[in-house]
């Protein structure tokens, strides 16, 4: 499509749109008053949780409808301009820093996301955490933690990015630690805060090499510091970077993300943070925080595109580390009991695709992935907390207290079928859309080796996923959901569990046992469950590219155009800039530039991407791995949990090579031994012992060499010039000292307040002393 | 010039803090005190940073407030061993001196 006229199509904006940042600022005003005032109110500060939610996402919504109205309003492939609103933070010399809001189709579809998530927990959480003696500072650190968020989506500049990344770190310190009375959660949450700290050390130096690198340039072309993520955005495919640089800043970065999405090898912590809660585990750690660190590298895309030169190669740092992520997190999946972990390595494997999709050039699917994913992620949480809420006492050990659970919880079992189906990638369900998409375009984008590593991943995913509905769901009853009491056995069964394993043990806990039985949840549980199971099948077709490009609704509105534009600013505050074509890129869209050359005049915000055709001969492929992994699965589980075939129980007790992997995968690949045992003890000992040798032999050899010289010294010094010349002077100093002393010693009174006012009337008259001096 | 404006409630804040240490028994409220003084300062370091169009006193500011907050986490800490020992946080029964 060739546009004549220079200026670009004048895009609608709307009041939701302007405002968007207040979508943070209401859960965040909210905290507060929970805090402050949430014990007194008469629900004890869950109501103000759940009403700035649900603002938030009405704000959310509206905000969406604009934005969809926006991208409806622009020519077809034009650049959809963000809507950007700063304020002045910060201003010194030739510094200023601003802090503001950049709506775009990220931030709009990831919006969305969180809000709605954080509502539905919420509402499960009133009912999950019913009489918890902490509750008001649950609901607290909860909106808390979604204020965070909401404000690194709507984040304009990387500060206020920085800022809401390290709110939900803290907030989910606070919420896995939540019953901290016991000692294995206070430490899953020690490690969690230490682990994804590690990784945000990158962030800091990313954010800091980013704004010494580009800052001259934004300041120059776009008149924004380097801390705006749209001047980076745009320097980083300028071509000016210098590669190394830019390469080492995205390194830095994605070691954050690295941390935050639980990659590998930082990836222990997130099985570890399921001891919160589960609405905590359902909300943060699947479904919107450790997003943040695939949201990091979708949000600066055009910064790692460059620095890793994504679509040139056949393998990068992010692909590696994601391919690497999926398998190893799948097959870790298979020999869990508890089945908030089996969940916990399924979200690992999940967010291994995104960062897979999003380093093989697939930007779309993967954001895509990060919309399907919070869904049916969300469902099956809230599936496993309803079932432990409900059915099995609190534990969520597969093996000893669930089974058979599918007659006395209808709803439950069918909206895990649905999300599971939906997590497998099994067709109408969403998880197909946009699993298959990733795996599709990273073959199309010249990375074949990772697709197969998609295609054994998606295999594994439907395996492992078979086998827990299969303990849960079917088979006889176990344990707790046969009606078994569990508390007196609580005890017997603790020393075979893992020392990590979770028994949610709240206060109500001891009190609301009226029934024993398993049973289906109340409304507060089962509504979020269905809601999200709904979407977890709908969702996808949002997005449905088998069925053409009119049903590619996600990719009109959230994708950003990588039109070449010039960015003038009319001068005066308050007038936002205005956006042109530069003539020379006035002939057609389809060679954009953006991303593979320099663009000769003007900027690009986002690089140019290719899509691969849909085909459905590799759909069915794909597919087919998928029904074969839950075949084989479901053959196996029935085989063996229901000990038909005598072959397969024990296997792993009789088989060398088998054993051996088995326990390579119980231990975690010894990962956690390596960090806890190799490098936390290597410093604490073999380094700690070697500063101890140097202070010991080396400074304390000189220091002793030092000491006896001196001491030689002193010897003459005392016997001529002590003895002799001050002795005399001091004796009678003495006298007069002690004189002096008998006068002054009231002043010695012990009390601190007096001291301080010596020292401030000293301080004062030392003051005035110098000013008349200096006057 | 406005300068002089952040000033004065420096001086001012400054003297708030000063009795506070002086007159208080309580050690948390001298805690907070010593905070008010500390604040006191840092709103001199901006006010001629901003004066005189420098990131400098901006930096100082910043350490200042990062010394401050471990300053206060040592001191609660101090504060709370000496409740658990003594039953008592008034700086007055504290003294063990003769004088």
């Amino acid at each position: 499509m060739i546009r004549s006229a220079e200026a670009l199509q004048t895009l609608s904006s709307g009041w939701f749109l302007e405002h968007a940042w207040l979508i943070p600022i209401v859960p965040a005003i909210g905290f507060f008053i929970i805090i402050l005032f949430g014990k007194k109110l008469p629900m004890k500060g869950s109501e103000i949780g759940l009403l700035s939610m649900l603002s938030s996402l009405v704000l959310a919504g509206e905000t969406a409808m604009q934005w969809i109205d926006r991208v409806n309003s622009g020519a077809e492939a034009q650049f959809i301009a963000p809507v950007v609103r700063t304020w002045n933070w910060w201003q010194i010399g030739g510094m200023k820093f601003t802090i503001g809001q950049s709506i775009d189709g990220l931030a709009v579809i990831v919006l969305v996301v969180v809000a709605f998530i954080s509502t539905l927990v919420q509402l499960y959480s009133t009912e999950y955490l019913k009489g918890d003696r902490r509750y008001t500072h649950f609901f607290a650190a909860l909106t808390l933690f979604s204020a965070g968020m909401l404000a690194m989506v709507v984040a304009e500049d990387t500060i206020l990015f920085l800022l809401g990344w390290e709110i939900m770190g803290l907030c989910s310190f606070m919420l896995i630690g939540h019953w901290w009375e016991d000692g294995a959660n206070s430490r899953a949450a020690l490690k969690a805060f230490f682990t994804v700290r590690t990784g945000d050390m990158g962030l800091l130096v990313g954010v800091a090499m980013l704004y010494f690198a580009s800052n001259e340039w934004t300041t120059e072309h776009l008149g924004v510091s380097g801390f705006s993520i749209r001047g980076i955005s745009a320097w980083a495919l300028s071509g000016e970077p210098n590669s190394t640089v830019i390469l080492v800043a995205s390194v830095a970065l994605f070691i954050a993300a690295i941390g935050k999405s639980g990659q590998f090898p930082l990836h222990t912590w997130l099985p570890d943070a399921m001891a919160g809660p589960t609405p905590v585990s359902s909300l943060l750690h699947s479904s919107t925080m450790v997003v943040a660190g695939v949201f990091l590298v979708a949000r600066l895309y055009p910064v790692f595109f460059t620095g890793f030169d994504i679509l040139g190669t056949g393998g990068n740092f992010i692909t590696i580390i994601g391919g690497i992520t999926i398998v190893i997190a799948a097959a870790l999946a298979f020999v869990q009991n508890d089945i908030k972990k089996v969940l916990a390595y399924s979200t690992v494997s999940q967010l291994g695709y995104m960062m897979l999709g999003l380093g093989a050039g697939a930007w779309l699917p993967a954001v895509f992935h990060i919309f399907t994913h919070a869904f049916f992620k969300a469902c099956l949480f809230l599936g496993a907390g309803s079932i432990s809420h409900s059915a099995s006492h609190h534990s969520f050990d597969m093996k000893k207290d669930m089974g058979g659970l599918r007659k006395v919880m209808p709803i439950t079992f069918t909206t895990w079928v649905i999300s599971t189906l939906a997590l497998c990638g099994v067709f109408p369900f969403s998880g197909f859309f946009s699993k298959d998409e990733i795996i599709d375009n990273v073959g199309h984008n010249g990375y074949q080796l990772f697709m197969i590593i998609g295609l054994i991943g998606a295999f594994m995913t439907a395996a492992y996923m078979t086998r827990a509905t299969y303990l849960t769901f079917f088979g006889e009853a176990r344990g707790a959901s046969a009606g078994e009491h569990h508390d007196e056995h609580h005890d017997a069964h603790a020393p075979a569990h893992d020392s990590h394993d979770s028994h949610d043990a709240h206060d109500a806990h001891a009190t609301e046992h009226t029934d024993h039985g398993p049973h289906e949840s109340g409304w507060r549980i089962t509504l979020p469950l269905v809601l999200l199971a709904v979407l977890a099948l709908s969702s996808g077709l949002l997005n449905a590219t088998p069925f053409g490009e009119k049903w590619e609704r996600i990719k009109t509105w959230v994708e950003p155009r990588a039109e070449v534009v010039m960015e003038t600013a009319p001068g005066g505050p308050g007038h936002s800039n205005v956006l042109s074509i530069p003539t020379a890129a006035e002939e057609g869209h389809h060679d954009s530039p953006c991303g593979s050359e320099t663009p000769e005049e003007g900027v690009c915000y986002a690089p140019q991407l290719q899509h691969a055709p849909f085909k459905w001969s590799k759909a069915m492929l794909s597919l087919g791995i998928v029904f074969l992994g839950i075949a084989l699965s479901w053959l196996f589980s029935t085989l063996l949990y229901t000990r038909k075939d005598k072959r397969l129980v024990g296997l792993t007790e009789r088989n060398g090579v088998l054993r051996a992997g088995c326990n390579l995968l119980i231990n975690k690949y010894y990962l956690d031994a390596l960090y806890e045992n190799v490098i936390v003890k290597a410093i604490a000992g073999p380094i700690a012992a070697a500063a101890y040798w140097f202070n010991q032999n080396v400074l304390d050899g000189i220091l002793h060499a030092v000491a006896r010289a001196s001491r030689a010294f002193s010897g003459w010094v005392y016997r001529n010039i002590d003895q002799r010349v001050v002795d005399g002077t001091v004796n009678n100093s003495g006298k007069a000292t002690k004189g002096a002393g008998g006068v002054l010693a009231p002043v010695q009174s012990g009390k601190v307040s007096q001291y301080g006012a010596l020292l401030f009337s000293a301080a004062a008259v030392a003051a005035l002393v110098l000013v008349i001096i200096n006057s | 010039m406005l300068v002089n404006q952040f000033l004065f409630l420096a001086a001012l804040l400054f003297c708030i803090g000063v009795y506070g240490v002086i007159a208080r028994k309580n050690a948390v409220l001298v805690l907070m005190s010593i905070e008010l003084i500390l604040n006191a300062v840092n709103l001199n370091f901006v006010a001629f940073a901003l004066r005189n169009g420098n990131a400098d006193g901006h930096t100082f500011a910043l350490y200042i407030i990062a010394i401050a907050a471990a300053e206060v986490g040592v001191g609660l800490g101090l504060v709370l061993l000496i409740f658990r020992n003594r039953r008592t946080i008034s700086l007055d029964d504290l003294s063990e001196m003769k004088g």
